[in-house]
């Protein structure tokens, strides 16, 4: 039952992939092993069968059948209707220059609604947006204090109101935002039952005053096969324009982004990835459905490279490398922006291939920050020359870095064997073309 | 509201489903297991799970040579019954303070659990004091102290961003020094594959474990009944790090069926402390099997 959606389908592949030719026995085996595998990553049951019957007309079909290498075949095949059924393609938000735009976010309580405003927030200002977070929520003890803590802490303002009730409050922050001139409105309301008539009254009713452009229903990625209900019903009651799915940063599969869009037409807008303020991505169903089929995330992962990798610096890095004047300083610095870029194991993951093998190996991101602490407590000549750690010098580095002699050793001997590869690159390089050894040496 | 007459009130088709087969009493075949089969799966039973458990009955129908419909019902209930019957009770108080610690991943409701449980140990006369260890999300703190006020429980606090593992000691020192029964603490929600977050937490126990050797002498599981198979995920984490002794369902007044629970308690064997079924103070209740297995499908 802990097995990935994505190991699920490599062993059908791997299955498929063993014959020449598939028959329908072939497809039928491996559309039931679909539908186990949609089911254990929470898709609703509902969808799955639809789903499934789908996939296996259209592998039925004598494109797959007649093709020299089914098993690929049906790879695209099963990632192509996974897209189509997550939106096929992304809608734009697109806003209004000349008026006030409003967004109201709803869910369920838990789902992540004040954090996904705050990000909703950070996220239009970089698009030049001129937010104000309106703090709805009077039922949740301190729901105030946390959204005007964020909104401080982003410099953003925050309209609340602790006297009144949230249609009011919803009321006075348009209000207030016109005579500020803000240009767009982020209401963040309470979370609530979807069978609790009163509350989806109130939120009907904060809904009809402040006239959304964009009403986001908000779902975590780990609801079970209870998402089409709520889904459903938040739907018939405010009929909300886009999805939010959060605490995608864990390793939920989010089935529920399947079984939302199936009940309600809704594609999913955004992604929620992690409980820091920017910690909010565009949705790409394409992606999606690339991680849940296993073949990785190659794209966010250069996407993400690219945000925090210093190109300047790797140009110096790459000189550095080709004439072997590499120090430990160096190293530091390559380390610290391979930690930029977020924890190694989520990284990891984002390689094809590497989400199936991931399975069972820890990833000690802790480990990266023990090397760090340990170059930290070197002096820079050290860093320099580190042939000239003896001793003495290795307790004293150990001491400071709260690591062991031990430990220090392993680092020298391990940047050591790294200068030796990077020397005989050269030579290779030399021959061929410096820039593709290079490439090769790198990790990452 | 009661787990049970929420039910009468409340869902459901499956149990209108079920109830159409059941109730024809016909002789059963192939479509009563498949209508159980995606009861069970549609409750987040699991199919793993949903499988083993037709399996298992199929087994006990043929051997007890049933053929009634509804006797048949009532065996699978009362299996599922036992499932989630874990027994491991500790339920009295003899060290002082008591020390409960409250886990979970983000959005549960162990903030809110924390306030319903401070409010029935007041209810029975203990002396209750919260201590608020989630240090990360904004607002968490103040939270906390709202709900020390409206229960009259002491509370132990330090400023947001502060080291959840010395708001722990402190809390504990000043249940000591203060003749405290419970000290219940609250914890960040994180989910369980951030690595340095899960070490925290076992910092934080290993931090309470060397003044006070007997404590934590609960660490509770908080899950929230929406959730699908990745409870599992979590609980395996958590459990793995900490040693879960108990786990609370929360959120039980909606229409998930919190089927997940019964995987829990089968793969873990951890007890079901007390369920969650609504906002209110009193909506924190004690866990009896065969009430939450009625609520899952029906009582006929």
């Amino acid at each position: 039952m802990f097995e990935e959606l994505s190991n699920r389908f490599d062993s059908i592949f791997k299955k498929l992939r063993g014959r020449g030719k598939l028959t329908e026995e072939n497809i039928s085996e491996a559309v039931r092993d679909v539908k186990r595998a949609l089911l254990e990553a929470d898709v609703n049951y509902k969808v799955v069968k639809k789903f499934s019957a789908h996939v296996q007309e259209k592998a039925l079909g004598s494109q797959v059948l007649q093709s020299i290498t089914p098993g690929q075949q049906f790879v695209k095949l099963v990632h192509d209707e996974l897209t189509g059924l997550m939106g096929g393609s992304t809608r734009q938000i697109k806003f209004h220059n000349n008026r006030l735009n409003v967004i109201v976010l709803a869910g369920l309580q838990g789902s992540g609604k004040t954090t996904a405003s705050a990000k909703l927030a950070l996220h239009f200002r970089k698009q030049g947006h001129r937010p104000l977070l309106v703090a709805c929520d009077m039922y949740r003890a301190a729901a105030v204090d946390q959204l005007e803590t964020l909104g401080k802490s982003l410099n953003i303002p925050v309209y609340s109101d602790r006297s009144k009730k949230p249609v009011e409050i919803a009321k006075n922050a348009l209000e207030y935002a016109k005579d500020e001139s803000l240009s767009l409105v982020i209401i963040d309301t309470a979370g609530r039952l979807h069978i609790d008539t009163e509350m989806m009254a109130e939120l009907k009713e904060i809904c009809s005053l402040s006239k959304p452009d964009e009403i986001f229903f908000v779902a975590d990625a780990m609801t079970g096969q209870d998402a089409v209900n709520v889904a459903e019903q938040f739907h018939r009651e405010v009929n909300f324009s886009g999805v939010i799915l959060t605490k995608l940063d864990g390793d939920a599969r989010g089935g529920a982004a399947l079984s939302i869009l199936d009940v309600t037409g809704v594609p999913v807008q955004y992604v929620g990835v992690s409980e820091k303020p920017d910690g909010l991505e565009v949705f790409h169903p394409e992606r999606m459905a690339s991680r849940i089929l296993g073949m990785g995330d190659i794209i966010s992962l250069v996407e993400r490279a690219q945000e925090t990798v210093d190109l300047e610096q790797n140009k110096k890095l790459e000189k550095k490398i080709r004439k072997n004047i590499f120090t430990l300083q160096d190293f530091l610095d390559q380390l610290r922006q391979i930690k930029k870029m977020g924890p190694l194991s989520d990284l990891l993951a984002m390689i094809p291939g590497m989400g199936r093998q991931l399975q069972n190996t820890e990833i000690d991101n802790s480990a990266l920050g023990k090397i760090e602490a340990i170059i930290c407590s070197m002096t820079k000549v050290e860093r320099e020359k580190p042939q000239i750690i003896d001793g003495n010098r290795k307790r004293r580095i150990a001491s400071g870095s709260g690591t062991t002699v031990q430990d220090v050793n392993k680092l020298l001997k391990q940047f050591d064997t790294m200068k030796q590869m990077m020397k005989r690159m050269n030579k290779i390089a030399g021959k061929r073309g410096q820039n593709a050894a290079l490439r090769s040496l790198s990790p990452f | 509201m009661n787990l049970f007459t929420r039910l009468k009130e409340g869902l459901s088709k499956t149990r209108s489903q079920i109830t159409s087969i059941v109730g024809s009493d016909s002789n059963f075949g192939e479509e009563f297991y498949e209508s159980l089969e995606e009861a069970m799966i549609s409750a987040d039973i699991g199919l793993e799970l949903s499988l083993e458990i037709i399996d298992r009955l199929k087994f006990e129908i043929n051997s007890l040579k049933i053929d009634s419909v509804h006797e048949a019902y009532t065996i699978f209930k009362q299996m599922l019954a036992k499932d989630l019957d874990v027994i491991k009770m500790p339920e009295e108080f003899p060290p002082k303070p008591w020390v409960t610690m409250v886990v979970g991943v983000n959005g549960v409701g162990k903030t809110t659990t924390i306030g319903k449980m401070a409010h029935e140990l007041r209810q029975s006369g203990k002396k209750v004091m919260l201590g608020a260890a989630d240090t990360f999300r904004a607002g968490a703190i103040e939270q906390l102290r709202i709900w020390a006020q409206r229960t009259e429980s002491q509370f132990v606090s330090q400023h947001e961003g502060a080291d959840a593992a010395s708001v722990a000691f402190d809390s504990i020192e000043a249940a000591k020094a203060r003749d405290t029964d419970v000290l219940l603490l609250d914890t960040a929600g994180r989910l369980h594959t951030k690595v340095n977050l899960m070490n925290e937490l076992q910092k934080i126990v290993k931090v309470i474990r060397r003044n006070t050797p007997h404590a934590p002498n609960e660490i509770l599981l908080v899950v929230d009944a929406t959730t699908g198979q990745n409870a599992l995920k979590q609980a395996k984490v958590f459990n793995d790090i900490l040693g879960i002794t108990g786990l609370i369902i929360t959120k039980l007044d909606g229409t998930a069926k919190g089927g997940v629970a019964l995987a829990l308690t089968k793969t873990f064997g951890i007890p079901i402390r007390k369920i969650g079924v609504g906002e209110g103070l009193d909506d924190l209740q004690d866990f009896d099997p065969m009430d939450y297995v009625n609520a899952m499908f029906g009582d006929i």
